[in-house]
């Protein structure tokens, strides 16, 4: 192949399906004669539970089971708590259906299925719980308090977990410091509010002892492994499928949402298909949700502007339960020193119950909160000393000189020392800077003020720890038939492109196209060795996996075309799906080498009967095959990371405000982005813009609104006001590529990046924006209009 | 588990009262007996296997189930099947040709990467489709194409992308 497909901006081999319409969700697959489910779910945010009475209920017509937690057998467990750690010591994890007691509004309570959705809800309704409703405190700094109503009685404080990080000596720094900062930031409960909100359809074959779930999910094999062994059935009796899924962002990757266990159980007890589709206000108040934190963070500095020390303290609200640990806290605390120099630092946070939704991790995990911290403290700093925002944060960056750039002590999510790998951190700021001719911000800012607008510039630099181990797998088969390539691999795509890139990784290595690379994933009868799709991973995981896998059926190919050719394995090129001697016309297509490599004993087509046509694809004396090797052309490779690669950027932006309506216009975003060698520089922008357009809608718009008594007031996209078009303005993505010098492909995770640091960058350009108006700082996100007009007023405005 | 076990007697209907819905759907006749409160949304998907009309939030907010009620764009999740009784309805299932050939609105967000996980796409393009058939000039400056997109939540893209496959969609059918 004379163009290489790595780097490539080619158009996504799934499109064409998904813009006809013929896309395959999980409520699009049909199942006929399915049942549904619809749960009843608890008003209240704490309550003990007195009496379920489902009789009324049961006698309407269409519904076929009603279970509590009384029905349900073996499932009346906690679920398990998928990745423990010694800073918990009062883990708590979710029940299928209630027990006892509620922890959260929206927990589920009872499941009813019944022949359609509308009569399940129905009946759902006319479920009579009587509750005993419990003192609840939704505050996270009153939660902690001595004397707070507790989440769960036994967890004193209602505090989870507690951990401490210490790099560097951080005592001695702010004694040796001729200035410190210190200030408290804000972020707010929010949620990843997927198009397509979670879905698990199943069926169970009775004569096979099969079951098969279609599972909305962002971790299938996990899935498979957790049902075979809570349903006691053998692995290889459980298919999990994730077909098309419509967005996942975090949220479907849980083990187990009630409905990921129920949903299989009915289907199994009642002989029937049975499927769950959530609807949205169930995904408000049922699915997983991130964000809240408080950090108080200080900044140990020299009168240069040097930071030589950071101290950050921060409460992390973990909803009712912990099912996947500390991680949102752990990313948050290990990434708080941000792209800076920083040798010094102590970072404590307290992972904190509160009555609602379980918190797991949300696209971007933890790092937009430890962003907006020590991004605003960076400004405040900037401010208190009288250095320029940009030339505050020069003085900072880690060097090119200095990777890999190791911060001994901190142990990031992966469990290994935070080193950051390698990036060109002064190089794009420096690009940030011009892009956005910021050395003539000022006077731009100066004229607007005089006509009477308020202009403001905001800038945040971040970093992204990406490519989480353990491993990934790849498998690669060139088929006999058709000659093309077929790639499996352990994840999942929700909307990544997965299927275009690992085919361009794939189309280089053999010579074919990448519409000729046909990759299926997300179902474990097609490969079952694997993590999931989460923590901006699968190029950097599965992408070298695949890669390595593709690089030995080259080989293999090699020889066989070698041998078939009657040629120096050294002269053989791989181009338009064949394999050719180089600079000759001689050359065997890929299906007939597939062909040849398999020893048959029928010729049943037309590749068969070309394989004949050359010499032998092996040679060797003694049976067809010889001892070690394997029919055909393919492999299976794993890979697994030494470390996380560390991606980074800078974002910068002009803003506007009215001070008269309160509201905030961007008027210009602009994005440094790097995550290493691209393998397709258009998905990349689209993952960067998408990401963006996310963190817009956390720094502006974002909030779920819950009562002091725990109930959330905007369950829906009336209230909960995610960015339509029309708020979201031309972003201008800039990419560097500074290669990660960890993996084959150099390549670092994109997935969350373009949500980081919005919040820091825009709450930085309000600031600056009405500076001349009044001294408010903003360091609580979203930035709201009623945060604006309150300080406005408060300066007399 | 279940082997052995006497099948658990299984409804097949929920009893509620039905009423005979006679619609044109993308050209074609059809006629069902459905419940009277059906929504158009579960009718295309469920009945007729026109599954390409995605949900997104039901309650007509996020214009993932737009279809053509009549001509005009509409929410299917805010409308009942038994309103379109007598009416024409079109899915995105009508848009490309017979062959597959791609409409030049979806060729064009094709060509964009205006779509990733797909999801919303259905409905954006019967939006952008229904105001492209308007015989009305076309704003095309981002503010005027922002305002066509304005009834559509897509949560992956970010929007740049499929504003300039608007654009680029205008070029191809002569609108610009």
């Amino acid at each position: 192949m004379s163009t290489r497909m790595f780097g490539a901006r080619i158009e996504r081999n799934v499109d064409p399906k998904l813009l006809r319409g013929e896309g395959a969700f999980v409520d699009d697959i049909p199942l006929p004669n399915a049942l549904h489910v619809a749960f009843a779910r608890s008003p209240f945010a704490r309550a003990r539970i007195r009496s379920i009475d489902a009789r009324a209920a049961k006698t309407r017509p269409g519904i076929v089971s009603i279970y509590t937690c009384e029905d349900i057998g073996d499932l009346d467990i906690e679920m398990p708590l998928l990745i423990p750690h010694p800073s918990m010591k009062y883990p708590q994890t979710q029940r299928p259906l209630a027990r006892d007691q509620v922890y959260c509004v929206g927990q589920t309570v009872a499941m009813v299925v019944a022949v359609d959705r509308y009569a399940a809800e129905d009946a759902a309704a006319l479920i009579e719980v009587d509750y005993e409703p419990l003192a609840v405190e939704i505050d996270l700094e009153k939660a902690v308090l001595d004397g707070a109503p507790l989440v769960h009685a036994e967890v004193p404080n209602n505090i989870a977990a507690h951990f401490i990080q210490v790099s560097g000596d951080p005592d001695d720094a702010f004694v040796r410091a001729e200035h410190v900062t210190k200030i408290r930031v804000q972020v707010d409960r929010s949620t990843a509010a997927p198009m397509e909100c979670r879905a698990v359809a199943a069926t169970w074959d009775a004569v096979s002892g099969e079951l098969t779930v279609w599972d909305g999910t962002q971790a299938p094999i996990s899935v498979r492994g957790g049902l075979a062994s809570i349903l006691e059935l053998d692995e290889d009796k459980v298919r999990v499928i994730a077909p098309d899924v419509g967005g996942g962002f975090g949220q479907k990757v849980l083990l187990f949402y009630p409905d990921e266990l129920l949903v299989p159980m009915a289907a199994m007890r009642l002989g029937r298909p049975v499927k769950y589709i959530e609807d949205r206000r169930e995904n408000f108040v049922g699915s997983s949700q991130e964000r809240t934190q408080i950090h108080y963070i200080e900044l140990a500095a020299l009168k240069s502007g040097e930071v030589i020390g950071l101290r950050d303290s921060f409460l992390h609200d973990t909803g009712a339960f912990i099912p996947y640990g500390i991680a949102v806290a752990q990313v948050a605390s290990t990434s708080i020193a941000g792209p800076y120099r920083i040798p010094n630092i102590w970072v404590e946070f307290k992972a904190v119950y509160t009555p609602t939704v379980q918190v797991t991790p949300y696209r971007g995990c933890g790092r937009p909160q430890a962003c907006f911290a020590i991004e605003r403290a960076m400004d405040q700093l900037a401010e208190e000393l009288g250095i320029d925002r940009f030339e505050i944060r020069r003085r900072n960056l880690i060097g090119e000189h200095e990777f890999p750039y190791a911060r001994e002590g901190l142990l990031f999510a992966d469990g290994l020392k935070v080193t950051l790998d390698s990036g060109q951190y002064f190089k794009a700021l420096g690009m940030a800077a011009a892009k956005l001719d910021a050395a003539n911000f000022a006077a731009e800012q100066a004229k607007a003020r005089a006509a009477g607008r308020y202009l403001g510039l905001g800038l945040a630099c971040y970093v992204e720890g990406t490519g989480l181990g353990p491993y990934e797998g790849g498998r690669v088969r060139i088929h006999p038939i058709t000659g093309k390539v077929y790639v499996n691999t352990g994840l999942t795509s929700q909307g990544q492109g997965h299927d275009t890139v690992f085919a361009q990784i794939v189309a280089d290595q053999l010579g074919v196209k990448p519409e000729d690379v046909i990759v299926v994933e997300g179902d474990t009868k097609a490969f079952d060795w694997g993590v999931a799709t989460f923590a901006s991973r699968a190029a950097v995981v599965s992408g070298n996996a695949i890669h390595k896998t593709a690089v030995a059926v080259r080989a293999k190919t090699l020889q066989a075309a070698a041998n078939m050719l009657e040629a120096d394995v050294d002269d053989i090129e791989l181009r338009d799906s064949a394999a050719w001697v180089k600079g000759s016309n001689r050359f065997v297509p890929l299906a007939a080498i597939a062909t040849a490599s398999n020893p048959l004993r029928y010729a049943f087509n037309k590749a068969a009967q070309a394989a004949t046509q050359f010499a032998p694809a092996s040679r060797h004396d003694g049976p067809p095959l010889a001892e070690g090797q394997a029919p055909g052309l393919e492999a299976t490779e794993y890979y697994s990371p030494p470390q996380s690669t560390w991606a980074y950027g800078v974002h910068a932006a002009i803003v506007e405000v009215d001070p008269d309506l309160c509201s905030v216009k961007i008027r210009r975003y602009v994005c440094i982005h790097d995550c290493g060698n691209m393998i397709n520089p258009t998905i990349v922008d689209g993952q960067v813009l998408g990401g963006i357009a996310q963190g817009i809608g956390g720094a502006l718009y974002e909030r779920l609104e819950f009562e002091p008594n725990g109930n959330l007031l905007n369950a829906n996209f009336a209230d909960f006001l995610i960015p339509y078009a029309t708020e979201i303005p031309n972003v201008e993505v800039i990419h560097l590529e500074t290669p990660s010098p960890l993996n084959p492909l150099g390549v670092k995770g994109v997935g969350e990046a373009g949500c980081i640091a919005v919040g820091a960058v825009l709450a930085s350009g309000v600031e600056d924006a009405l500076r001349p108006l009044c001294a408010a700082k903003f360091r609580h996100v979203p930035l709201t209009p009623s945060m604006i007009s309150e300080a406005l007023e408060q300066a007399g405005h | 588990m279940t082997h052995g076990r006497i099948k658990p007697a299984s409804p097949e209907d929920s009893g509620d009262p039905k009423i005979d819905v006679e619609v044109i759907v993308n050209g074609e006749k059809v006629v069902r007996r459905v419940s009277v409160r059906m929504l158009l949304s579960d009718f295309l998907r469920h009945e007729l296997g026109l599954t390409g009309t995605h949900v997104g939030c039901e309650h007509g907010v996020c214009g993932c189930c737009t279809v053509h009620i009549d001509g005009r764009s509409a929410r299917s999740c805010l409308t009942l099947a038994v309103q379109v009784n007598g009416g024409s309805v079109r899915t995105i299932e009508s848009v490309a040709a017979e062959d597959g050939t791609l409409h030049p609105i979806q060729q064009a967000f094709k060509e964009c990467h205006a779509l990733q996980c797909g999801y919303c796409t259905p409905g954006m393009v019967m939006n952008i489709l229904a105001r492209f058939e308007e015989p009305t000039p076309l704003d095309l400056s981002d503010d005027g194409i922002r305002y066509i997109l304005s009834g559509n939540l897509c949560r992956c893209t970010g929007y740049v992308n499929i504003v300039t496959a608007v654009r680029r969609a205008a070029g191809l059918l002569g609108r610009a």
